[in-house]
């Protein structure tokens, strides 16, 4: 048993943390108040391998671990979790399906363009009507000749106005529930492709997230992923994956309030003394960190055991809701901490709040965790 | 062709800095970093790496934990460490550093169209001196204060900065050159880099390695060898606090200034 | 006999560089000369200019004005623009024929690369940038007790000192004081075993002597014979640009106002309403190194420890939060009054007034409060 992050990672920690510091944090109120997705930050984590890590070298990787990815998706976090949203969903739900589900001509073509080639991918699977419950999905994809038409649309899709790569989810045969869903490997650029509305979130400006359209959209049959039927297991397995990510977003954020409730409190005086002083502020920061500690070992285990090809679904749906239950209360909490500064745009407490909001309800609500935690426990 | 940059681990002095109760400098509690003038020479190495395809050998002395550093600067692209580390060289100042650096990259070897690049200074020390003086002890030309640089063949073109302009300056390789932030902005370390830096090769020279080089005579290298020495040190004495003005309005300034003025200083 | 900087009871006399660019003295000369007269009086030696450039006898007469007994000029056309390798050979071929021993330059761009390259050749330890210096124990020892914390009782005792487990008396050494690690910590640092002691010394930190009419009329020009040839330089000058912008002489202004981090709200306004106060105030502009790294400002307005180091009247400092690196700059100045939003900013220790406050706030205030004390006078 060794709690030791490798010195491997501890150096993805140092960079991460480097480029977040350097790029990151200045423009993250910025980005926040324009609504602006960060693309040059984003093109130099595509130089810098973040983006797509995880793919082996043979397709323009770096081949890390997903422990390297999480590390990476958490300093981001610290200061933006727009950014870190944006590299999970690349890294998490697109570019592992592929790898994992992709034959090798699929690998071969959309693998290198989301490594090297710079493209942005996403991952499509909500809809209006079918959240939570996927078999209620209405987009439909016919197969005609050698490709598949495909109608319906997509919402809530990160990535979504800059994406060139989805990993989409429709209907192959309605009859069958969550057993007729396929998954198929989109390009916005395939004929009857569109993006709809760009959502006006809470949270989580610089998140470029939109209703995709499929309108008698053609998807080669070759873009099949996995076989015909498979794609709610496809669906369900990438989540499980995606939700390190999410999980380690939300640590991130959780960290990057309890710094700034450290660096505030210490540096704010009130009755004579710094307000991280009195006990009662300190009582409060001792559980922010207690929860971040164990935010950490619950995130970094499940993508060890991913990492090890073991089952992680319960690791990964605990290390998910704790850490973002822990964002939101940090956040909250800390924000009580700057009191009516905390309230102002003039310190990152109340986007931190914000973003957090989310790392409750996406990738499966707090909700879904706990039905995909109880329903590993053989109760 | 190769490229060789010389890197020091040094303490953060831009971060809190503990002293000992004996005025000494607590340097347990500093966070050591890579010397940021060497962060700009790297990058000008790496820079020439990327456009000409050179290998890349950052040379250090230190204490062995210094490895570390060599691997960070490996994740970012250089492709060999070269670890200088004995306990007969501690203590060195500056004239006995550039002595010891000097003997491990002759042993490593000079060829006729090598670079030697090198920060100007180090924050821990700011001398600004083991760089020309490696280049005495190598006999190569040095060009230091280095803005720009640029190569065409073996002739390197260098903006020389000064402080009021700078002069342009040709030197041929092999030369030593130590760089100013003005330079260039230092890569981060990335993914693959990172993934392939302990696997990079490291050497590490101790005494016995560079012992019988021409340059390490005993008399001239560590503590006892340099020829400068510590007399006292000593932690400036801070200010006390002066007069802090109620509020910030008008009435305030009025305030500050009419003090000025009585005290004829406007 | 060969040249051997070991045997220190050979060496005699005080050598200031005097580095000047097209023919025109650097300022920081005259500073070092002044300073110089001070050692070459405690040592009970003579002081001496070494003059390197072509054509320059005509500027060798003021050194004397400052305080040097004779000037050694070395004039010739490869020694027009500063290279290295020449000046090097030059200076190093000096010491080695009049030995001596205190030899400073000033910590320009150019004397921290010719002072490290000469004392690799000469064998000798060199100290650099160094903000003060004494030959005179008691005078020393004073400074000690002003500018240290240190134990009263220590500094006292302070005489001999063990080299290599041998006694060695420090009274006739050059003790050379530098600030380390950013400015958390100062060194006196001796050359005990080895001559000529070297030092670079910091611009703008030595204060300048009156300037004395009769010293300069009776000052010694000597031409010492000299070799090199263009053989003995590997490297080529192929133009020297002045920039042509006005540089920000912060070292002599008597009012700074300085800028900040706080100023990051709206930069240009921020550096205006500087501009406006340092106006009224008949000063210049500084700024804190995080202006300068954030491209706010040129680096030539920026004070601090790898900035300028200032003594001016009144330092105003505007939003900047005093890190040691800034303070290790001005805190030599006469008044400092320091602006800043946060009550715990360290620029609020050591500061003679503070305001806490808005600087976009407070600024335009204290410029109108100092335009009607001014009109009152």
């Amino acid at each position: 048993m060794d709690f030791n992050l490798s010195r491997e990672h501890l150096l993805v920690r140092k960079m991460m943390a480097e480029f977040t510091e350097n790029e990151v944090k200045p423009i993250a109120a910025e980005t926040d108040r324009t609504c602006q997705y960060p693309r040059e930050n984003i093109e130099k984590l595509f130089n810098l391998g973040v983006m797509g890590m995880c793919v082996p070298r043979e397709y323009g990787g770096a081949g890390a671990d997903p422990l390297a990815s999480a590390i990476a998706i958490e300093e981001l976090s610290k200061q933006c979790a727009s950014t870190g949203d944006i590299v999970a969903t690349h890294n998490g739900l697109c570019c592992d399906p592929i790898l994992t589900h992709g034959t090798e001509e699929q690998k071969a073509k959309y693998l290198p363009m989301l490594t090297t080639g710079h493209k942005v991918g996403a991952f499509a699977l909500t809809e209006p009507n079918a959240g939570s419950d996927a078999s209620k999905g209405q987009t439909e994809a016919r197969l005609e000749g050698d490709h598949y038409v495909m109608n319906g649309s997509k919402v809530f899709i990160t990535n979504g106005y800059v994406a060139d790569v989805f990993v989409v989810f429709a209907m192959t045969d309605k009859t069958k529930g969550t057993k007729g869903i396929s998954a198929f490997i989109v390009e916005s650029s395939f004929p009857g492709f569109s993006v709809g509305k760009h959502e006006d979130k809470m949270g989580l400006h610089g998140s470029p997230t939109a209703e995709i359209v499929f309108q008698d959209c053609i998807v080669p049959k070759e873009n099949l992923l996995g076989r015909e039927g498979k794609g709610f297991s496809i669906a369900m397995q990438t989540l499980d994956g995606g939700r390190i990510g999410i999980a380690a977003q939300a640590l991130g954020i959780a960290e990057g309030a309890l710094a700034e409730a450290i660096n505030y409190t210490k540096g704010r005086a009130q009755f004579g003394k710094p307000i991280s002083k009195f006990q009662n502020t300190q009582f409060v920061l001792a559980d922010m960190e207690m929860g971040c500690e164990a935010g950490r070992l619950l995130t970094y285990q499940a993508a060890m055991m991913k990492q090890q090809g073991q089952r992680y679904t319960k690791a990964a749906a605990m290390a998910k809701l704790f850490c973002s239950e822990h964002a939101m209360q940090t956040t909250t909490k800390a924000l009580q901490m700057f009191g009516g500064y905390g309230y102002t745009k003039d310190y990152p407490m109340e986007r931190m709040m914000r973003d957090a909001k989310i790392t409750e309800i996406y990738e499966g609500t707090s909700e879904v965790q706990r039905i995909v935690i109880s329903a590993n426990m053989g109760l | 062709m190769k490229i060789m940059v010389t890197v020091k681990q040094v303490p953060d002095t831009s971060g809190k800095v503990a002293v000992n109760p004996d005025g000494t400098l607590n340097r347990a509690s500093m966070q050591t970093i890579i010397n940021p003038d060497d962060m700009n020479a790297v990058e000008a190495a790496l820079a020439m790496k990327d456009e000409l395809g050179c290998k890349v050998v950052a040379f250090t002395m230190g204490p062995p934990p210094a490895e570390g550093m060599l691997r960070e600067l490996m994740a970012m692209g250089v492709d060999e460490g070269v670890l200088v580390t004995a306990r007969e060289f501690g203590g060195s100042d500056t004239y006995a550093t550039s002595q010891i650096l000097a003997a491990a990259i002759d042993t490593y070897g000079v060829e006729a169209d090598d670079i030697i690049l090198a920060g100007r200074q180090a924050i821990d020390g700011d001398t600004a001196q083991v760089g020309p003086q490696i280049a005495e002890k190598l006999h190569l030309p040095q060009v230091s204060y280095a803005g720009e640089i640029k190569k065409d063949g073996n002739t390197l073109t260098i903006k020389r900065m000064l402080e009021d302009g700078y002069m342009t300056i040709k030197v041929s390789a092999p030369c030593v050159i130590t760089c100013v932030k003005e330079l260039n902005t230092p890569r981060y370390m990335n993914i693959r880099g990172i993934l392939d830096a302990y696997q990079k090769p490291m050497t590490v020279m101790t005494y016995e390695t560079l012992k019988d080089h021409a340059l390490i005579d005993k008399n001239m290298i560590g503590l006892e060898g340099s020829p400068t020495n510590i007399l006292t040190s000593f932690t400036p004495p801070q200010k006390g606090v002066g007069v802090m003005l109620d509020g910030d309005g008008k009435e305030t300034t009025d305030k500050l200034a009419g003090i000025l003025a009585g005290k004829h200083i406007i | 006999m060969a040249f051997n900087s070991a045997d220190t009871a050979a060496f005699k006399n005080v050598w200031v560089f005097c580095e000047q660019r097209q023919g025109v003295m650097m300022p920081t000369t005259f500073e070092l000369i002044s300073e110089g007269r001070k050692l070459a009086d405690e040592l009970g030696v003579e002081l001496c200019g070494i003059l390197l450039g072509d054509n320059v006898d005509g500027i060798a007469k003021e050194l004397g004005g400052y305080g040097a007994d004779k000037v050694y000029v070395y004039n010739s056309p490869l020694l027009k623009e500063f290279t290295t390798d020449a000046y090097t050979k030059v200076i190093v071929e000096a010491v080695e024929e009049l030995k001596p021993e205190v030899l400073v330059f000033g910590a320009s761009n150019i004397g921290r690369d010719l002072a490290p390259r000469c004392a690799a050749r000469l064998h000798t330890g060199l100290c650099a940038d160094c903000t003060h210096l004494d030959i005179d124990m008691p005078n020393y020892k004073d400074f000690l007790k002003e500018v240290s914390t240190l134990p009263e009782e220590r500094i006292e005792k302070l005489g001999t000192v063990l080299i290599n487990r041998e006694p060695h008396s420090v009274e006739r050494d050059l003790k050379m004081t530098r600030p380390a690690f950013g400015g958390h910590l100062m060194a006196s640092i001796i050359c005990p075993r080895f001559r000529p002691a070297m030092a670079t010394v910091r611009p703008g930190v030595m204060k300048k002597r009156e300037y004395d009419v009769t010293k300069a009329e009776a000052v010694e020009i000597l031409h010492p014979a000299f070799e090199l040839s263009a053989a003995d330089i590997k490297t080529e000058v192929v133009e020297v640009v002045k920039v042509a912008k006005k540089m920000v002489d912060l070292i002599g202004a008597d009012f700074i106002v300085s800028v900040g981090r706080g100023i990051s709200k709206d930069v240009e306004k921020g550096i205006a309403l500087a501009e406006e106060l340092a106006e009224v105030l008949g000063g210049v502009v500084g700024s804190s190194r995080a202006c300068v790294d954030a491209g706010w400002i040129t680096a030539d307005h920026q004070v601090g420890q790898t900035g300028k180091t200032v003594h001016p009247k009144v330092y105003i400092a505007l939003g900047i939060s005093g890190a040691i690196q800034h303070k290790a700059g001005m805190q030599d100045s006469e008044c400092i009054i320091a602006v800043n939003k946060n009550e715990t900013a360290p620029i609020f220790e050591g500061a003679d007034y503070g305001i806490v406050g808005d600087l976009f706030k407070v600024v335009p205030e204290l410029i109108e409060s100092i335009k009607a004390v001014k009109a009152a006078k």
